[in-house]
């Protein structure tokens, strides 16, 4: 079989540093989708429950270490950072997709104005919190925006559409810089 | 135009698609009339006011909608999950 070799999504691509904001590519790490089967909320809380996680609610994230549950759908969301545990294979339909996404970092203060210009929601801290996650749009890419603290959101987009997100939050960026030099 | 999504909240109109009708929900019996087919595909009504049509949320949770919205204000009166509805798959 022929050996396949992995390579970087943003292979050499650096940080970027922009009106007062930085981009940059998140590292790649296992990203899972947990999907329940029906009536199993109660078994899967309970074995999510010694990682630190709890199932989320719409919009919203469990978080632990580097463990990060995002709501995804209806009974559904992804585990990132780790492989799901022993046993939740009775409990949900398990897909390995850490192959299949790109993640870039976004962050500064006044965040907000940049991605503001690409993602059609309110993401004032008010209303979009640290813990607070949203599966969106990006300009016209399908992305799962994650807000991990008050200056920083973790996007990240299908693998295939990972330059054309970078090009878009780095024209986001470019703008922004030239209105605040005027 | 906005719809509040049941599950994601108020979204941008960017984020859904629009299937049609409500009838697309009514699919006839495999046994039903060649007349029935006929209207469930090719049969709709043009209401000018209450219209109940499918919407798809591709931009966030993926999930069949039934919105009931006025197409002479553009009011829109109800957004409802299909899935879970009496009669939906599993």
């Amino acid at each position: 079989m022929a050996e396949l070799i992995a390579k970087p999504v943003f292979a050499g691509q650096g940080p970027l540093e922009k009106a007062g904001l930085t981009l940059e590519p998140l590292p790649s790490g296992p990203i899972w989708l947990v999907a329940l089967y029906p009536g199993a909320a109660a078994r899967a809380a309970k074995l999510l429950k010694p990682l630190g996680l709890s199932f989320p609610e719409p919009g919203r994230c469990s978080s632990a270490d580097d463990l990060r549950l995002i709501w995804a759908g209806r009974d559904q969301a992804f585990l990132l950072g780790a492989a799901p545990p022993e046993g939740l294979t009775d409990t949900a339909a398990l897909t390995d997709q850490s192959g299949g996404w790109a993640g870039l970092s976004l962050s500064g203060p006044g965040v907000e104005a940049a991605l503001t210009r690409l993602v059609p929601l309110d993401l004032r801290l008010r209303e979009f919190p640290p813990g607070r996650a949203a599966r969106s749009l990006l300009n016209q890419i399908p992305a799962l925006i994650l807000r991990e603290d008050e200056t920083r959101f973790a996007i990240r987009v299908p693998r295939s559409m990972a330059r054309s997100a970078w090009a878009d939050c780095a024209l986001a960026l470019e703008r922004l810089e030239a209105r605040a030099e005027r | 135009m906005r719809l509040t999504c049941p599950l994601c909240g108020p979204r941008d109109r960017r984020e859904y698609s629009c299937l049609g009708a409500e009838d697309y929900l009514n699919r006839p019996g495999a046994g039903a009339a060649p007349e029935a087919w006929d209207a469930y595909l090719h049969l709709r009504d043009n209401p000018a006011g209450r219209a109940r049509d499918l919407w798809y949320h591709e931009g966030g949770c993926r999930e069949w909608l039934l919105v009931t919205r006025s197409t002479v204000t553009h009011e829109v009166f109800a957004v409802e999950l299909v899935a879970g509805r009496s009669g939906a798959a599993e």
